[in-house]
């Protein structure tokens, strides 16, 4: 092709490994995989955490995180192999030909240094166009992108945007220079959703405007639909399937691609109302030291066996809410019932019952395991303090609990660095369950997991239920979880309950503002959906 | 008020309170030691009398307390007392003194502070690689010698085998500022090879450190060379612990210069400080230690202050 920008053929890339206690080896993080993007194309790479989609991003500027080696095949960019190019060529390309945006712009940028300087900076080092003209370029994309006072907004310093401003300040970064190609490395993953589609609407725009090519990289299939042309679909480093984006969601091919399509599609109904196990009565809370309640008289009901969702962006308040229930943060105004009786505000003044019967599971299985105990260990410890259980009767019962969450036999002498990231949280739950408890605050546990393994958390989940009869008090930002495990949902925004009833009566219209912004703010997997979903915003905003 | 200026107000603030705490712990350090004054002169066989009328004269026999407060209004105006051993004004000798030992430290700093940092870049530059190696190698080789040892190796070499320069850094009123230099140019390099290598180690561990940030890999995506994304982008987040470092050895060249400045013969705070302890002249020994004090406690305010404007959260509230 003639247009072609980008080459890759039979990539391989590599990376050794230092497993503790053994030789370091080598290993093979991409293997054969070939793919092209042409002038002003988007294409999207997709795939689950470890897939090697951000690999596979970066060596198209020849760069390898780490020790990562590209050990094979060519990048042709602009019609030249730059995987063996030398230092002073990447250079050249770096930051010209190619630039990135990464997941986390907040990390992304140097906290030392006011934006401006850092958006213009390539453009000088690289000789494009002088300071001022390319201060004016970046004040014309600042505005293009969105941002507020574009004038005056490249003055500031990281710390005093926010994190979605920071998002779309690094992709005018990228675009400033007038790259013939961007990587876009997760750039709305860690943001809120409604503020995920700005930041999406506001990159596909600039994208549109300035002809860029692109490649997109996401686990999120229905986010890469609304930019991508055409979609990269990566497992284990290796290429599942490649297509155009219509291809892809509509008639997907492999098996995987077609789990990828079909993910999210649990069935719950909700159950019929039940006694409340846990009331929560006009809780007003904050943090000492600070001027302002987090929490604004928040009234909520959980019945027994059943899962209340609580939904919200970040600083909604929703984790404070869990705070308060485990005692962690007496509140200021209200109580917590449990089972009927009133909860002592402070956890030092609760039984040893009250601590049982109220368990949590976090959102980083990570570092809420102790990396130096046995998953038996880290199982067994509740099984003792709550039930004097030891030797054999303990080992059997942690064996009964591994079986529960479907993991078997072999894992009880393992240590958390040695299984995978659902394992993890697997044993997170089955160390909660081992407390029998009636309630567990499960707080964001699928939101670092892949779509796929989420998915057979929350089925595990409602499976511990429907034989437990445990109530889940679930946190979470994801509305496509929430339809999948709820009961109940409380909408929370600022501290305030914005939205509370069942599930079938806060999901359908008619909606408050905030959730119906909240709702159609999900991507959903469907080619133009963006497109639809702004059209009928400027549509509503015209009509008011 | 600015945040910053509040912070800064705050630190001298505590600084100053901090001086005063210390004034009062040297005075009751000498106050509680065995024997005052008026028998340090008068000796053993001094009649009870002639004690008594000699604490009188001093004011001696003043309560502890008016005492001290006697010394600090006279430290404020610039009064520190008079020599036991010569009878002199402390003020006056230590004026001198001070100049000489500030002078050097001043040209260790301007050699050293630099050339630390410089170096702590390079070696971040090469992480691991030889010239990494060589420059901790070298470093700590010399910080690992006594500067005595550092010094005499210094003088056998530089001064009497080839004769590049004087072995005695004799100073003296009315000196031009070449000559003044020509003769501290040896303990001058000993203490830049004393204070480098800590200076060194703190900015190579900063840098690194950083290095290992996020926005780190942004500026070698943005095709910058090695050298200007630690300049530009590693070693403003550095500020903070480099300073903090650079300061303490600051302190270090005014205060804890005693052997240099004996090995080389130089007439600074050091040597003076020595030559009064031996004499049990516990007014200039006071008034030494209020000074190094505040040397110390200046030096740790510039610190912070500085780490305090590096920090762009600070200087740039929300």
């Amino acid at each position: 092709m003639a247009d072609t920008l980008l080459d890759i053929r039979n990539l391989r890339i590599e990376a050794t490994s230092y497993p503790p206690g053994e030789p370091p080896r080598d290993v093979v993080l991409v293997e054969d995989v070939s793919v092209s993007v042409g002038k002003g194309r988007v294409l999207g790479l997709i795939g689950e955490s470890g897939a090697g989609k951000s690999t596979i991003g970066l060596s198209s500027m020849a760069y390898g995180r780490g020790g990562v080696r590209l050990t094979g095949g060519t990048i042709s960019l602009n019609g030249r192999d730059i995987r063996l190019a030398n230092a002073k060529a990447l250079r050249a390309l770096r930051g010209r030909e190619v630039t990135y945006v990464a997941q986390s712009a907040a990390a992304a940028f140097n906290p030392a240094i006011p934006l401006m300087d850092q958006v213009i900076e390539t453009c000088l080092l690289h000789k494009v166009m002088g300071r001022a003209e390319a201060e004016a370029r970046a004040v014309m994309l600042f505005g293009k992108l969105g941002l507020p006072n574009p004038e005056s907004f490249g003055r500031r310093y990281p710390h005093q945007v926010s994190g979605g401003q920071l998002q779309r300040a690094m992709t005018a970064m990228a675009l400033c220079p007038k790259p013939d190609l961007v990587i876009f490395d997760e750039p709305t993953t860690a943001l809120d959703v409604t503020t995920q589609i700005e930041v999406l609407a506001a990159i596909k725009e600039a994208i549109r405007d300035t002809g860029v090519a692109a490649l997109y990289i996401t686990h999120d299939l229905a986010v890469v639909a609304q930019v991508a042309d055409d979609i990269l679909v990566l497992r284990h480093g290796k290429r599942v399937e490649y297509g155009t984006t219509a291809q892809i969601i509509t008639a997907p091919v492999e098996p995987y691609t077609k789990a990828l399509v079909s993910v999210r599609s649990i069935e719950h109904v909700e159950k019929a109302d039940a006694p409340p196990v846990l009331q929560i009565e006009s809780v007003t809370a904050r943090y000492q030291g600070t001027p302002f309640d987090v929490l604004k008289s928040i009234t909520l009901d959980l019945p027994a066996g059943q899962t209340l969702a609580v939904v919200g962006e970040s600083g909604s308040g929703k984790s404070t809410l869990a705070r308060v229930i485990t005692g962690l943060l007496p509140p200021r105004q209200g109580q917590i019932r449990f089972a009927g009786r009133v909860l002592s505000p402070a956890l030092a003044a609760r039984s040893r019952d009250d601590l049982r019967e109220v368990q949590m599971i976090y959102q980083m299985a990570d570092t809420a395991m102790n990396p130096r105990q046995t998953v038996g260990t880290i199982i067994g410890r509740p099984l003792e303090f709550y039930f004097g259980l030891k030797g054999e009767a303990k080992r059997q019962r942690v064996q009964e609990l591994l079986d529960q969450i479907e993991m078997g036999k072999g894992f009880i002498d393992r240590y958390p660095a040695e299984l995978s990231g659902g394992q993890k949280q697997r044993v997170c739950i089955a160390r909660a369950l081992a407390a029998k408890p009636r309630l567990i605050i499960c707080d964001e546990v699928t939101s670092a997991l892949d779509p796929l393994v989420a998915d057979g958390i929350l089925k595990l989940l409602l499976a511990l239920q429907a034989a437990e009869g445990v109530a889940y008090l679930f946190i979470t930002h994801d509305l496509a979880t929430v339809r999948a495990i709820a009961d109940r949902i409380a909408v929370m925004y600022r501290g305030e309950v914005r939205r509370y009833g069942s599930k079938t009566d806060v999901l359908a219209p008619p909606y408050d503002d905030y959730t119906e912004l909240l709702l159609s703010s999900v991507p959903e997997m469907k080619l133009g959906w963006l497109e639809g979903v702004l059209e009928s915003r400027k549509m509503a905003a015209a009509g008011n | 008020m600015h945040p910053v200026l509040t912070l800064v107000v705050q630190r001298i603030a505590l600084g100053l309170l901090l001086l005063f705490a210390v004034s009062a712990v040297i005075f009751l350090g000498v106050a509680a030691l065995p024997g005052d004054t008026a028998q340090a002169i008068l000796g053993q066989s001094a009649t009870p009398q002639a004690l008594a009328n000699l604490r009188a004269e001093m004011g001696l026999d003043q309560p502890a307390l008016t005492r001290y407060f006697n010394w600090l209004g006279g430290i404020l105006t610039g009064d520190l007392g008079t020599s036991l051993s010569n009878r002199t004004d402390i003020a006056t000798a230590i004026g001198q003194r001070l100049g000489n030992t500030l002078f050097l430290a001043a040209w260790a700093a301007v050699i050293s502070v630099p050339l630390a940092i410089l170096l702590g870049l390079v070696a971040a530059r090469y992480n691991g690689r030889w010239p990494d190696k060589l420059i901790s190698g070298v470093t700590l080789s010399t910080i690992s010698l006594p500067e005595f040892v550092v010094g005499y190796l210094v003088l056998y070499f530089l001064a009497v085998k080839w004769q590049l320069f004087p072995s005695v850094a004799m100073v003296f009123p009315g000196m031009g500022i070449m000559e003044r230099l020509n003769a501290v140019i040896l303990p001058v390099i000993v203490l830049v090879l004393v204070v480098l290598a800590h200076m060194m180690r703190m900015t190579r561990a900063a840098i690194l450190n950083v290095m290992q940030s996020a926005y780190i890999e942004t500026a070698e995506l943005k095709g910058l060379s090695p050298m200007r994304v630690i300049w530009r982008h590693a070693f403003p987040n550095a500020v903070a612990p480099v300073v903090n470092v650079v300061m303490l050895n600051l302190a270090y060249l005014v205060v804890g210069v005693v052997v240099v400045e004996v090995v080389f013969v130089y007439p600074g705070m050091g040597q003076y400080l020595v030559d009064h302890v031996a004499k049990r002249d516990l007014p200039v020994v006071q008034a030494v230690g209020l000074i190094f004090a505040a040397v110390y406690i200046g030096l740790n305010i510039m610190a912070d202050v500085i780490s305090i404007l590096a920090n762009p959260r600070l200087r740039h509230p929300k």
